[in-house]
């Protein structure tokens, strides 16, 4: 969508509504899909030049409407024309739009609602997590499918298609456009939020390109999780979600060097930090920590919180932070929080301890080729200043790393490494003769 | 997460082969093309000509030298190749193992190295 970026907000901030109201009215989630998409786009390109309509939400759900019914219309031509009457005879195709119009007024309460909603069928338990990601993105965040491809770094057919059977599955499930069922409804937020945690961290991941035109998935994961956030304001983890991404976030201008090389977070400048991020994440942990029962994102961003509160990296609480970790172990215990435990432990109770964690882990299949268990290692070494161990640790790690500037990192820390391991080599050598 | 499928197969022995035998070995992968598509994971994947047409370059202080064929006389050579966007590793393989050509010769599943990355 190539608009002003007023009308591009608006437009994002409606699709979800629209999509629900024609939904509801219509049902077909698949092929009302499609109708947002286009009448959003419509609106991109008219608006500018026309101007904006008086009633905005209700041009689009207009616009939108008559797309969907057309399309029904002509597919049920065809599906008349191409098939034999034995065949089941699908729903007759709806009123015309006109109708629309009127029940309009009752539906705009609802509209919020409907987002949520719309996030609880996109994130069907059913769909893989690239594909709940994509329908989100389109769905409710009002991507258009090249934009998505694009920051996904695959080919618009290719996202397209996944988009297209991500819905065929919804309609395959017989899903219905409603709330989950109470039951369920625990176990479905937990997925919309793992899809947010998704979306989020597949944004924050620092490009070595320069693909500057990539779109800010951060920016709509944070923006989305707001949406929850003020549908669902009672709930800890929704709180605790937006609270970890804001603080991490904040560290984004800290993160990359020149040339897109990491900077790993002991060494960031803290004055670029983004205080504003950082203060209405703390403030969003402490009120949730106090009133809401404890959950991992919670804890996640309380450990955030630590190091953001860290004025330097070495006045960073790190018994705070194992306390935190011991806490999240116990309550949603995997081999990457026990990695992250491993790094407070060795910063606590010194390396020793913290290897023999890390040896637990290695017969742990979920963390084979997990370069980051030798970066840990690595770190741990170093911690001991045993430096060639080190500097095996982090080329083994290097070894196993599929991201560029993760590789480049630890490459040329190990490089960093060996040499200083070959200094203390020769100073010793010299100093015994 | 993006994979490379190279597709290796022996040149000799798919010359050799009855046109009907080369048919369902075609027919077979381009079914599994079609799925990839359908479930989006394909990203792109072509044929190759064969590896008598390759040309192999060096260039050593400033001196490039080409010869013709491939860099190594294996008896195996890479055919095609395809990429994949999956959710795993392991979906990677399960697609390989389904490839004709493993029965006969082999694949080779690679990661693609992502130019994304997180600060450690």
């Amino acid at each position: 969508m190539r608009t002003d970026a007023g009308t591009e907000h608006l437009l994002r901030e409606l699709a979800p509504q629209v999509l629900g109201a024609v939904v509801r009215r219509y049902g077909h989630f698949d092929a009302a899909e499609d109708a947002v998409q286009e009448a959003l786009l419509a609106a991109a390109t008219q608006w500018p030049v026309e101007g904006m309509p008086e009633r905005p939400r209700g041009w689009l759900v207009t616009v939108a409407s008559r797309r969907l019914t057309d399309q029904l219309r002509s597919d049920e031509a065809r599906r008349r024309r191409e098939t034999a009457a034995a065949l089941a005879e699908p729903p007759g195709p709806p009123g015309p739009a006109g109708q629309a119009a009127a029940a309009e007024d009752g539906e705009r309460a609802s509209g919020q609602d409907d987002t949520l909603t719309l996030l609880f069928l996109c994130c069907h338990p059913e769909l893989t997590p690239a594909s709940q990601l994509a329908l989100t993105l389109r769905a409710v965040g009002g991507l258009t499918t090249a934009e998505i491809a694009r920051a996904f770094l695959v080919p618009e057919s290719t996202m397209a298609q996944r988009i297209s059977r991500a819905k065929q599955r919804i309609a395959a499930t017989g899903a219905r456009f409603a709330a989950p069922p109470a039951g369920e409804w625990a176990s479905r937020l937990r997925v919309v939020l793992h899809v947010l945690y998704l979306m989020f961290n597949e944004g924050y991941a620092a490009t070595s390109g320069g693909e500057t035109s990539r779109p800010e998935l951060t920016a709509e994961a944070i923006r989305l999780t707001r949406a929850v956030r003020g549908l669902l304001p009672g709930d800890g983890e929704v709180a605790g979600l937006l609270a970890l991404m804001l603080l991490t976030e904040a560290r984004r201008p800290a993160r990359c060097g020149p040339g897109g090389t990491l900077v790993p977070l002991a060494e960031q400048d803290r004055s670029r930090w983004d205080q504003e991020l950082i203060g209405e994440g703390l403030a969003l942990v402490t009120g949730a920590l106090t009133t809401a029962p404890l959950g991992a994102y919670q804890i996640q961003a309380a450990i955030a919180a630590v190091h953001a509160e860290a004025a330097t990296a070495a006045e960073t609480d790190w018994p705070q932070i194992l306390a935190l970790y011991d806490l999240l172990e116990r309550i949603s215990p995997s081999p990457v929080v026990t990695l992250n435990r491993a790094v407070a432990v060795a910063m606590v109770h010194g390396p020793r301890p913290a290897l023999d964690l890390l040896a637990a882990l290695e017969t742990d299949e979920r963390m084979a080729g997990n370069h980051r268990l030798a970066a840990v290692r690595a770190h741990c070494h170093e911690l001991a200043r045993d430096h060639g161990a080190a500097a095996d640790e982090y080329r083994a790690a290097a070894r196993t790393a599929t991201s560029i500037p993760e590789r480049r990192y630890l490459e040329a820390h190990a490089a960093q490494l060996a040499a200083t391991a070959g200094l203390a080599r020769a100073a010793g050598t010299v100093g015994g003769q | 997460m993006k994979y490379l499928l190279m597709i290796y197969q022996n040149p000799a022995t798919w010359q050799g082969m009855p046109e009907s035998e080369k048919k369902a070995f075609m027919d077979e992968a381009g079914a599994i093309v079609d799925e990839l598509i359908a479930s989006g994971e394909w990203v792109g994947g072509e044929g190759l000509a064969d590896p008598s047409t390759a040309a192999s370059v060096r260039v050593r202080d400033g001196v490039p030298a080409v010869t013709d064929g491939p860099f190594a006389e294996a008896k195996e050579q890479v055919v095609g190749y395809c990429i994949v966007d999956c959710e795993s590793r392991d979906r990677a393989i399960e697609i390989a193992i389904r490839w004709p050509d493993a029965r006969r010769w082999g694949m080779e599943v690679r990661p693609i190295l992502s130019p994304d990355g997180v600060e450690m």
